[in-house]
C-alpha cells in the first residue's frame, strides 16, 4: 500500500538576494513517518523546514500540507507545530501557561485545556510542574515543556529544529529513544531537522540528506549507509574510504577499475569504460591480505592503530599518500603496525557513483592515463 | 604577635584600593546631594525675616500654605500635563522604539543618531522654533488657512495643550530609550513561537510582546512623568503667563520673591510624589538598574 | 501578489511613514532655527528673504559668545571630573564585595531620579549657607554632581561582560594595581568610559534648570542667555550661533559613527 504523503515540496527554491539557499528541492514527507533532514551547517535544512513552518516564505516552488497550498497561509493557521532548538518558551508564563497557550489561542474551554495540558505534561513526564517558570527548569526540562507545548495542539505535522543540540550526550541518547516512541505513540509525523548523523540513523524512518541547497538522497537509513548515491552521501554519512577510478573493464556486474595507487574491482550497473567515477568502500568492509588478491594491487603500509573500546581502527598509507582506515572488531586479527599489506574488499561491499560534473570528464580526456593503470 | 602583623596587612591591602576607587564619589555624594537634600528639608519649616533672610525657626507655616486652592489646582494642573505628557509620549514613543528596534543594524544606528541629533542642540532655542510655528502669523496657521482647513488663525500658542506639546517634544528619547532596550532584548523566537501555537498579531501582542517589555514602558513613564513636573522653562516658553506650574512657582519663591522656605516646602511634595511613584514603579516589579540607561 | 507578501509590505510602508513623521515633528523647529538664521527680517514670524548678515552679528555679540565659552569650559572640566570619578567608582565596585554597595547604588539613583529643579535649588541653598560665590566653579560643581551617576551607569554597563583573568594575568606578569588599572582596565573598558563622557557631556552643554540656580551673574551658559534673550525678544544672530552649533554637532557625530562603523566592519 503506497505511503500517503502528507507534506510535498514542489520545486521549492529559496533566495536571500543574489543567495540560493534551496535549490529546487522535491520531497515527500509521507503520513506517520519519522522524516529527518539531514545535513551540515548552511545547507538548507533549517529554511526547509521554516518554510514548512511558515516563518519563511519561499520564493519559487510551492509547498502542500494534506493537500493544501501554504503559501498564503501564516503560521498560525497552519495544522503543524514547531519545537524551537532554543525551545522558546515565554520566560513570564508558567509551565502550564506555557503549554496551554495554543489551546487558549483556539478558545477551548476551560476544563478542556487543564486536561489536555495534564495529558501533555504526563506524556513527557513532567507532571508537577505546572506552576513552575522556565528560568527554574534545567534545560532537558524545558526541552520537554517545549514539546508538551506543541504536542497538545495534536497537530497533523510535528517540526523540530536540532531540539536535542543543547543537552549533554547521556540526555541526548535518552531523548532520541523517547522521542522515537512518542512519535510511536501519538502517530503524528515528525519532521526532525538535524546534523547528528549518528541521531538521524538512529531515530529515523528515512533521511533526507541535504549540502547546498540540495536533495542529495532520500531513502531509508540502511540504503542512505548501504547505497549512497552520491559522494556527499558517503564521505557524510559514516566514515568511508573514497577513491577517485577510472573504468577499465565490464564483465556483468564485475567492473575493474584502475586508481592512483593500484588496481580494484567494484559492482554495479549503468557505467561504461573509461568512464571516471568515485568508489566508496566502509572501513569495516576494507580488509587487508598479506598476499596480494586476484584483481586488487593496493599497496600500503599499516601506519598507527587507534583503539576506541569496541573497535580497533587501522591506518594505512597507500602509495600515494592517501589514508585508508580499517576497523576491526577488538580481539579480531588486525593488520600489524609497520607491516606491508595489500587492500582488498568483497567488490559488493564497494559503492560505485558517477561523478557529478562533466568537468571533471573533460579533464580526463587530458590526462595521460597511463598513470592510471596499476602498477606492478 | 607576627600572626596579627599578617592579618592587618592583609586587611590593609586589600581595603586600601577599595577605599582610594569609592570614597571619592561617596564623598562627593554625600556632600552634594544628601546634605543638600537634608538641608532643604530642614529650611522647609524655616521662615523669612523682613529683609528675605532665612530664619531657623520651626513652623508649619509653608506646609499650610500648600492648602491654598489657588495652589492646589496648580499642582493638579502640573499632574495632568505630566499625565498627559507621559501618556502620549508612551503611544507614540512605544510605535517608534518597535521600528527602531525590529530594522536592520545599519538602519537602527541611524535612527538612534538622528532621534538624539536634536538633542545636542539647545533646548530653548527648539522650543522658541515651535513658539515661532505656532504662532497666530506662524506657518502652521499660514498653511492650514491656505489650505482652508481652518477660517481664522488657531490660538495654539500660550495654551495647556501647547505646554505639552513641549514637554512632549523635551522628553521624547527619554521615553524611547528605555523602551528601545526592553523591546530590543525581547527574543524573536518567541514571537515566531507564538505564532506558531495560533496566536495572530493582535493576541502575540497583547501576551507575549506587551507583558515582556513592561519593564521598559515603566522606566519610559519614570523617565518622563517626573521631569515633567519640573520643566518650568517650557511652561515658560510655551504656556505664558497662564499656564502655571509648579515647576514656575517653585523658581519663582527662589527668583522673585526671595521665599525659600516656601519653595523648599513646594519641593519637598514633588520629592514625595517623586518617592511614591518610584515605589509604585519598584511593586509593580520595575528594576530601579534599568531608570537612567541612557 | 501574495497576500502574506502583500501584508508586509503595507506594514513595511506604513512603519516608515510613521517614523517620518516622527522625524519631521522633531526636526520641524530645528529647521526653522536654520532657516531664520538666515532670514532678512528681524522679527521671527515668517522668512522674508535671505542674508548671511546675522552671522556676522554673531560673532560679534560677545555677550552671546562668552556665554558660549562658558558653556563649553563647564562642560569640559564637570565631564572630567565626573568621568575620573565615575570609572573609579564603577570599577570599584565591580571589583570588590563590601557592605555598603546598597548606600552608594541608592546614592547614585537620587539626582538620577529627583527631579532636576529639586536638586537645582538644594545646590543653591547649601552654597547660599555656605558663602560659596555662585560662578563658573559652583555651576561645575553641580554638574560634576548629576554627571557622575550616568558615566557610573554606563561603564558599569560595559563591564558585565569583564574578564577579569586579564588582570590577573598582568599581574603574574609583575604588574602592581596602579599599573593594571592604567594599562589594562582603562584601555579595555575605554568605549564605556568614553560613552559616559559624552554623556556627560551632552548632559552639561544643554543644561538649563541645574544651571539656571547655580549660575552667578557673569557665568552665564549659552541655554541661559537664550532663556534669558526669549523673554525680551531673539534676534536671529541667537538663530546664527544655533545652526552653527548643530552643523557641528552633526559633523563630529556623522564622522565618528563612520569610524565607528567601519571599525566594526573590519573586526567582524
Amino acid at each position: 500500500m503506497p505511503d500517503k504523503a502528507i507534506v510535498q515540496l514542489k520545486h521549492v527554491d529559496k533566495q536571500y538576494g543574489d543567495n540560493r539557499v534551496v535549490k529546487d528541492l522535491n520531497m515527500e514527507v509521507y503520513e506517520g513517518e519519522f522524516l529527518s533532514i539531514l545535513g551540515p551547517s548552511g545547507c538548507g535544512k533549517t529554511t526547509t523546514l521554516r518554510m514548512i513552518a511558515g516563518f519563511e516564505q519561499q520564493s519559487a516552488g510551492s509547498i502542500l500540507v494534506e493537500g493544501e497550498a501554504v503559501e498564503n497561509k501564516e503560521p498560525f493557521d497552519r495544522n503543524v507545530n514547531t519545537v524551537f532548538q532554543s525551545y522558546a518558551l515565554f520566560p513570564h508564563m508558567t509551565v502550564f501557561d506555557n503549554v496551554a497557550f495554543g489551546l487558549k489561542m483556539k478558545r477551548f474551554k476551560k476544563q478542556v485545556i487543564k486536561s489536555e495540558v495534564e495529558q501533555a505534561l504526563s506524556l513527557v513526564q513532567l507532571e508537577g510542574f505546572e506552576k513552575r517558570f522556565p528560568s527554574q527548569l534545567s534545560g532537558g526540562q524545558r526541552q520537554r515543556v517545549a514539546i508538551a507545548r506543541a504536542i497538545v495542539n495534536k497537530p497533523r505535522v510535528l517540526l523540530l529544529d536540532e531540539p536535542l543540540g543543547a543537552l549533554d550526550m547521556k540526555l541526548r541518547k535518552q531523548m532520541q529513544i523517547e522521542l522515537k516512541h512518542l512519535q510511536k505513540k501519538l502517530a503524528i509525523t515528525f519532521v526532525y531537522v538535524t546534523h547528528d548523523q549518528e541521531e538521524a540513523l538512529t531515530m529515523s524512518d528515512r533521511i533526507a540528506v541535504m549540502n547546498g541547497g540540495v536533495l542529495e538522497q532520500i531513502d531509508v537509513p540502511s540504503e542512505i549507509y548501504e547505497h549512497p548515491r552520491t559522494k556527499f552521501v558517503a564521505d557524510f554519512i559514516g566514515e568511508s574510504n573514497l577513491f577517485e577510478a577510472v573504468v577499465e573493464e565490464i564483465r556483468d556486474e564485475s567492473i575493474s577499475l584502475s586508481m592512483e595507487s593500484g588496481s580494484a574491482v567494484g559492482t554495479g550497473k549503468g557505467f561504461f569504460e573509461k568512464e571516471l567515477i568515485y568508489l566508496s568502500v566502509r572501513p569495516e568492509k576494507t580488509k587487508c591480505s598479506a598476499v596480494p588478491v586476484k584483481g586488487f594491487s593496493l599497496q600500503g603500509v599499516v601506519r598507527e592503530s587507534i583503539f576506541i573500546g569496541t573497535l580497533l581502527t587501522s591506518i594505512m598509507v597507500l602509495q600515494n599518500e592517501q589514508q585508508i582506515k580499517i576497523t576491526t572488531l577488538a580481539g579480531q586479527p588486525s593488520p600489524a603496525v609497520g607491516t606491508t599489506q595489500y587492500l582488498c574488499w568483497a567488490p559488493e561491499d564497494a559503492v560505485l557513483m558517477h561523478s557529478a560534473s562533466n568537468d571533471i570528464f573533460s579533464a580526463v580526456e587530458n590526462v595521460d592515463l597511463s598513470t592510471f593503470t596499476a602498477n606492478k | 604577635m607576627r600572626m596579627k602583623l599578617k592579618t592587618s596587612h592583609k586587611l590593609r591591602s586589600k581595603m586600601l584600593p577599595l577605599i582610594t576607587m569609592v570614597s571619592p564619589v561617596t564623598l562627593w555624594l554625600t556632600l552634594l546631594i544628601v546634605i543638600p537634600l537634608l538641608y532643604l528639608l530642614v529650611i522647609s519649616f524655616a521662615s523669612t525675616d523682613a529683609s528675605h533672610n532665612i530664619e531657623f525657626s520651626f513652623t508649619f507655616k509653608n506646609y499650610a500654605k500648600l492648602l491654598d486652592p489657588t495652589l492646589l489646582t496648580i499642582y493638579g494642573n502640573s499632574l495632568v500635563v505630566a499625565g498627559l505628557t507621559t501618556v502620549l509620549c508612551v503611544l507614540i514613543g512605544y510605535p517608534f522604539a518597535y521600528i527602531m528596534a525590529r530594522t536592520t543594524p545599519f538602519r537602527k544606528t541611524l535612527m538612534m543618531i538622528f532621534l538624539m541629533l536634536p538633542f545636542w542642540t539647545n533646548s530653548i532655542i527648539r522650543l522658541y522654533g515651535w513658539r515661532t510655528l505656532l504662532g497666530t502669523n506662524g506657518y502652521i496657521n499660514n498653511i492650514l488657512e491656505t489650505v482652508g482647513i481652518i477660517k481664522e488663525p488657531l490660538n495654539m500658542l500660550f495654551t495647556r495643550e501647547a505646554v505639552i506639546l513641549g514637554m512632549i517634544y523635551t522628553l521624547f528619547p527619554f521615553m524611547v530609550l528605555p523602551l528601545h532596550t526592553a523591546i530590543d532584548k525581547l527574543d524573536k523566537n518567541l514571537l515566531e513561537a507564538a505564532s506558531d501555537l495560533g496566536a495572530r498579531a493582535v493576541r502575540s501582542f497583547f501576551h507575549i510582546t506587551l507583558p515582556l517589555t513592561a519593564s521598559g514602558i515603566f522606566a519610559g513613564v519614570i523617565m518622563v512623568f517626573i521631569p515633567s513636573l519640573g520643566y518650568f522653562f517650557v511652561s515658560d516658553l510655551l504656556g505664558g503667563g497662564k499656564s502655571q506650574l509648579i515647576g514656575n512657582v517653585i523658581e519663582r519663591q527662589f527668583k522673585e520673591a526671595f521665599n525659600w522656605p516656601f519653595g523648599a516646602a513646594l519641593s519637598i511634595v514633588l520629592i514625595l510624589i517623586t518617592l511614591l511613584l518610584v515605589k509604585i514603579y519598584t511593586k509593580a516589579g520595575g528594576n530601579v538598574d534599568e531608570l537612567g540607561v541612557v | 501578489m501574495n497576500k502574506r507578501r502583500a501584508v508586509k509590505a503595507t506594514k513595511k510602508i506604513s512603519a516608515r511613514i510613521f517614523s517620518g513623521l516622527v522625524f519631521a515633528f522633531l526636526y520641524l523647529p530645528i529647521a526653522i532655527v536654520v532657516l531664520f538664521s538666515f532670514n532678512i527680517s528681524k522679527r521671527n514670524i515668517l522668512f522674508e528673504g535671505f542674508t548671511l548678515d546675522w552671522y556676522s552679528v554673531m560673532a560679534q555679540n560677545d555677550a552671546l559668545l562668552q556665554a558660549f565659552a562658558n558653556t563649553l569650559i563647564v562642560a569640559s572640566c564637570s565631564t572630567l571630573i565626573a568621568t575620573m570619578i565615575g570609572t573609579l567608582t564603577a570599577v570599584g565596585m565591580f571589583r570588590y564585595k563590601f557592605r555598603g554597595k546598597g548606600v552608594i547604588d541608592a546614592l547614585l539613583y537620587i539626582p538620577v531620579v529627583i527631579p532636576e529643579i529639586v536638586l537645582g535649588i538644594a545646590l543653591l541653598s547649601v552654597f547660599s549657607l555656605c558663602s560659596i560665590p555662585l560662578g563658573l566653579i559652583s555651576m561645575i560643581i553641580a554638574h560634576v554632581t548629576f554627571s557622575i551617576p550616568f558615566v557610573v551607569f554606563t561603564v558599569r554597563a560595559r563591564l558585565s561582560g569583564y574578564d577579569r583573568s586579564v588582570e590577573e594575568a598582568a599581574m603574574d606578569l609583575g604588574a602592581n594595581r596602579k599599573k593594571v588599572f592604567f594599562h589594562i582596565t582603562v584601555p579595555i573598558l575605554l568605549p564605556g568610559i568614553l560613552s559616559g563622557a559624552i554623556l556627560a557631556f551632552t548632559l552639561s552643554i544643554d543644561d538649563i534648570i541645574i544651571s539656571f540656580f547655580t549660575t552667578g551673574a557673569t557665568s552665564t551658559t549659552f541655554p541661559l542667555k537664550v532663556l534669558e534673550l526669549v523673554r525680551s525678544g531673539v534676534s536671529p544672530d541667537v538663530y546664527a550661533l544655533s545652526t552653527l552649533i548643530i552643523l557641528v554637532t552633526f559633523t563630529i557625530v556623522v564622522v565618528s559613527q563612520t569610524f565607528a562603523y567601519k571599525r566594526n566592519k573590519k573586526e567582524s
